[in-house]
């Protein structure tokens, strides 16, 4: 096994920096995941890069010993656009933080779409570090007659070029050798090292860029001296060409910021297209490369088996029927089949309350612990299925490619909203759950349409809320049917998702008139061709995103159940001298029946007990329990109504008044606060429901009078009550994923009061127009 | 002509852009001067325009193609 041999292998600090750090680039869709599972095998780490929620993968390359691999995301450039792009970026300049700056690169290229490919090849390979291309999807060019002369190519770019099939496994040994020998140049010192210059540049800078690019790399040099030599050249190019890249500067090295404006200014004076200086004479490099090395055997004007599918999948009229036949077919699996598995964790979690019960003593902890904690975890992976289930149809259209589609497809009139067609599966996603319909909304480039749509995605009236329009509606909507045909129950579910949905887009609308007024953003969008997924690479992503939501949510969930806890507990109720004599004289009663029995058969009670019971102590003994249960229910109702949530409530209820709210529904309200569906199981408290009798609870609602005798819920209450928790936003997962998602407590801040705002102003106006009209009440 | 302006199945020579900032993205995706752009067809919609270029499928916006400069090949 050879290793590097001026390292000592006692202390692990010194094996840390023998580690050489191998970098996966590539163009999104070239398969990347696919040829980091095949280098590092299953062992991966997924982890996130600080400060920001992508995903950070890293593996040991396999059959080869010290050798770190880092999939980074795909990128089409190193002028980063979108948070992937540019942490794939930093990572390569080495300027990412807790990130050793990669000893080798590897990029991924696609074989059948080499040109636009080695663009980003181009310009890794100025970084000047040693490189080792994968060209990948060769079984894909040879059916499409793309040939690629891998020596020519390998010799014009100056790098190993190791051909792959990837999916087939095929190449990965030569490719694992290629990076091994490249990694052990490096660290021999015979590749270049961060003390060596910049490799000659292959391809033509227009001169009238190139002399200031030379000056400003030397500046560099000057004021930022940890800046490796070879990556001078390419900093400063960056920073005369993109904002993003010159705003890094700034406070770095201000003097070289102030001299790339003022050298900027001299080339606009001169009417030199500095900006676009660097592409043209990359790819003017670039295009005949690819003419010299590819051949086209097959004639060019015929269409491909994905050219054919795609001509209906997005055809004007098929295109879009296909699309809303997909999405149905979606949302009745996400909602349907998920049912047997929701119900078993629910039954699950359950069991486990009940036999966390049966071995603890009774007391505070076990409380907390049965209440807080075990409800709190029930309440997140109780929408496993859902969410395995939406992971599972979203990854098969990105495996497949069909997701850019659908962005082509809708991208018109997401745009009329201030949206635009890469918002298409995040709105959607949202109807599952806001936390990976706000995760997927990373995709977007443009920085405008990623914050409106995080913005609004969660006013998609997501699972969690179904519960609690399901209850109410059954409790309050009669199940008539319009015309016969149309149930009013259903159409009042239909008419609360198409609220939520319509009010998305009005506020996607205003936050674009208003608040983003800038220019309309960019959509440049690959249409990639048109693959198989792979079971195994769908799977494995599945299980990595449903992992987030769980650790990410679960936490925050947690937490929050157990601070509610606290709040719905204490202080704790007085226990009522009434309610201890009858649970006495329940006692007493039930004595007296087993003392009675004795008596009659001359036997002690303890013996009575021992034996089989005769009818009469079971009939007692049932008598006696129910009893006790409804006790201990009125207790509960005490605490909660004593509890600091129930005198907040009370406090707070003249405010919620206008709404059709008492301090009831107030409570329940403030209990669902960190998740919607909580307000069941609190109103379940504080009406002396046993959990999961949502029948028993129903009935409660319904039979609640004021003391004048009013019904406290009339379907006018309700109506106000399921619009209000359609805009409330009740979801600490939620706030926190917006959070770390957009950096800043500012969004999250904005998202919550406009949407309790609205939630407050819809169930006003209709409770309050509702009686005015003396409508359902 | 404009590349908006290629109507679906036509060809154009990518000749220059209407603004001294054109959008880098859309260079670095291959749309530079000398390319060769075809129109494969629009959007239900009408917009955005699919493009096959350098061997590939793209999708740009009518706004951005309108900044597009092409001679009809």
């Amino acid at each position: 096994m050879p290793s590097d041999s001026s390292d000592s292998p006692v202390s692990s600090a010194s094996v840390e920096t023998s580690l050489r750090h191998v970098a996966l680039a590539g163009n999104p869709n070239v398969g990347k995941t696919t040829v980091f599972n095949l280098l590092t095998g299953m062992k991966q780490k997924v982890a996130n890069y600080p400060g920001v929620t992508v995903e950070r993968k890293s593996g040991r390359l396999a059959d080869r010993a010290g050798i770190e691999v880092i999939d980074l995301p795909g990128t089409y450039s190193l002028n980063p656009k979108s948070i992937d792009e540019r942490v794939a970026y930093d990572v390569l300049v080495g300027r990412m933080d807790g990130e050793a700056p990669p000893d080798v690169v590897v990029c991924v290229v696609d074989a059948t779409n080499l040109e636009r490919n080695l663009y980003l090849v181009s310009q890794i390979l100025d970084l000047g570090l040693p490189v080792v291309v994968a060209l990948n999807m060769m079984d894909a060019a040879a059916e499409n007659g793309i040939e690629v002369d891998i020596e020519t190519l390998s010799d014009e770019l100056g790098v190993p070029v190791v051909p792959l099939v990837a999916r087939q496994g095929r190449g990965t040994e030569a490719l694992r050798a290629a990076i091994f020998n490249a990694a052990e140049s490096a660290s021999n010192g015979q590749a270049p090292s961060s003390a060596d210059p910049a490799p000659a540049r292959q391809w033509p800078l227009q001169s009238a860029v190139e002399r200031p690019v030379e000056a400003l790399a030397d500046q560099l040099a000057e004021e930022a001296p940890d800046v490796p030599p070879r990556q001078r050249q390419f900093e400063a190019l960056g920073a005369l060409t993109s904002d993003p890249l010159l705003t890094v500067w700034e406070d770095r090295a201000p003097a070289f910021y102030q001299a790339v404006l003022q050298a900027r200014e001299r080339l606009s004076e001169r009417n030199v297209p500095y900006q676009h200086a660097e592409t043209l004479g990359r790819y003017q490099w670039i295009s005949p490369l690819a003419r010299t090395v590819v051949t086209t055997v097959n004639d060019a004007s015929e269409r491909t088996l994905s050219d054919q599918i795609d001509a209906v999948l997005t055809h004007r009229i098929a295109g879009p029927a296909i699309f809303g036949a997909i999405l149905l077919l979606v949302f009745q699996a996400v909602f349907t089949w998920a049912v047997p598995a929701m119900d078993f964790i629910e039954a699950a979690v359950g069991w486990t309350g009940q036999t966390t019960r049966a071995v603890m003593p009774n007391g505070l902890v076990e409380d907390l612990l049965v209440e807080g904690v075990i409800a709190g975890v029930g309440n997140v992976i109780v929408f496993l299925p859902q969410i395995l289930l939406l992971f599972f149809f979203l990854g098969l259209m990105e495996d497949t490619g069909y997701m850019a589609r659908t962005a082509f497809i809708m991208d018109r009139l997401m745009r009329r909203m201030g949206l635009s067609g890469g918002s298409v599966v995040p709105l959607l996603s949202s109807y599952a759950c806001a936390v990976p319909g706000i995760m997927a909304a990373r995709t977007l480039d443009s920085e405008r349409d990623r914050i409106i749509t995080i913005m609004v995605a969660p006013l998609m009236s997501c699972s969690a809320r179904l519960p609690v329009y399901t209850l109410f509606i059954a409790a309050f909507i009669p199940a008539g049917s319009f015309v016969g045909v149309i149930g009013y129950q259903g159409l009042a579910m239909f008419a609360l998702y198409l609220l939520g949905t319509v009010m998305a887009f009005v506020a996607a609308w205003i936050l674009k008139t208003f608040v983003f007024t800038g220019d309309s953003s960019m959509f440049v969008m690959e249409l990639p061709p048109y693959r198989l997924p792979q079971g195994k690479h769908l799977l494995q992503r599945m299980w990595g995103r449903v992992r987030l939501f769980a650790v990410r949510a679960g936490k925050i969930i947690l937490g929050a159940s157990v601070l509610l806890w606290i709040l719905a507990s204490f202080p704790a109720a007085e226990p009522d001298p009434e309610r201890q004599a009858q649970r006495q004289a329940v006692q007493t009663q039930y004595q007296a029946t087993i003392d009675s029995v004795a008596a009659a058969r001359n036997v002690s009670p303890e013996q009575v007990v021992a034996g089989d019971l005769p009818g009469s102590v079971v009939e007692a003994k049932a008598r006696r329990d129910a009893k006790l249960a409804v006790l201990s229910t009125a207790a509960a109702s005490a605490q909660a109504r004593q509890s600091f949530i129930g005198r907040f409530s009370r406090t707070i209820e003249p405010v919620m008044q206008p709404l059709g709210f008492d301090w009831k529904i107030t409570a329940g309200i403030v209990s669902a606060i960190a998740a919607r569906e909580v307000i069941i199981s609190a109103l379940s408290t504080i009406y002396s429901v046993g959990s999961g009798q949502e029948t028993v609870l129903r009935e409660a609602l319904q039979a609640d009078t004021y003391p004048n005798g009013d019904p406290v819920y009339t379907p006018l209450v309700a109506v106000s009550l399921m619009v209000f928790f359609v805009f409330a936003l009740q979801c600490m997962s939620t706030l926190a994923v917006a959070k770390r998602e957009l950096n800043s407590w500012f969004w999250p801040s904005v998202m919550w009061l406009y949407m309790f705002a609205l939630a407050y102003v819809f169930s006003l106006a209709i409770y309050q127009g509702g009686q005015m009209l003396g409508v359902g009440g | 002509m404009m590349l908006s302006e290629l109507a679906p199945g036509e060809r154009g020579t990518i000749q220059r852009y209407e603004t001294d900032t054109p959008p880098s993205r859309l260079l670095e995706m291959g749309l530079v001067p000398g390319t060769t752009v075809e129109v494969v067809r629009r959007a239900p919609l009408g917009d955005p325009i699919y493009l096959n270029v350098r061997g590939y499928h793209l999708a740009v916006r009518e706004h951005d193609a309108e900044l597009i400069h092409v001679d009809e090949a």
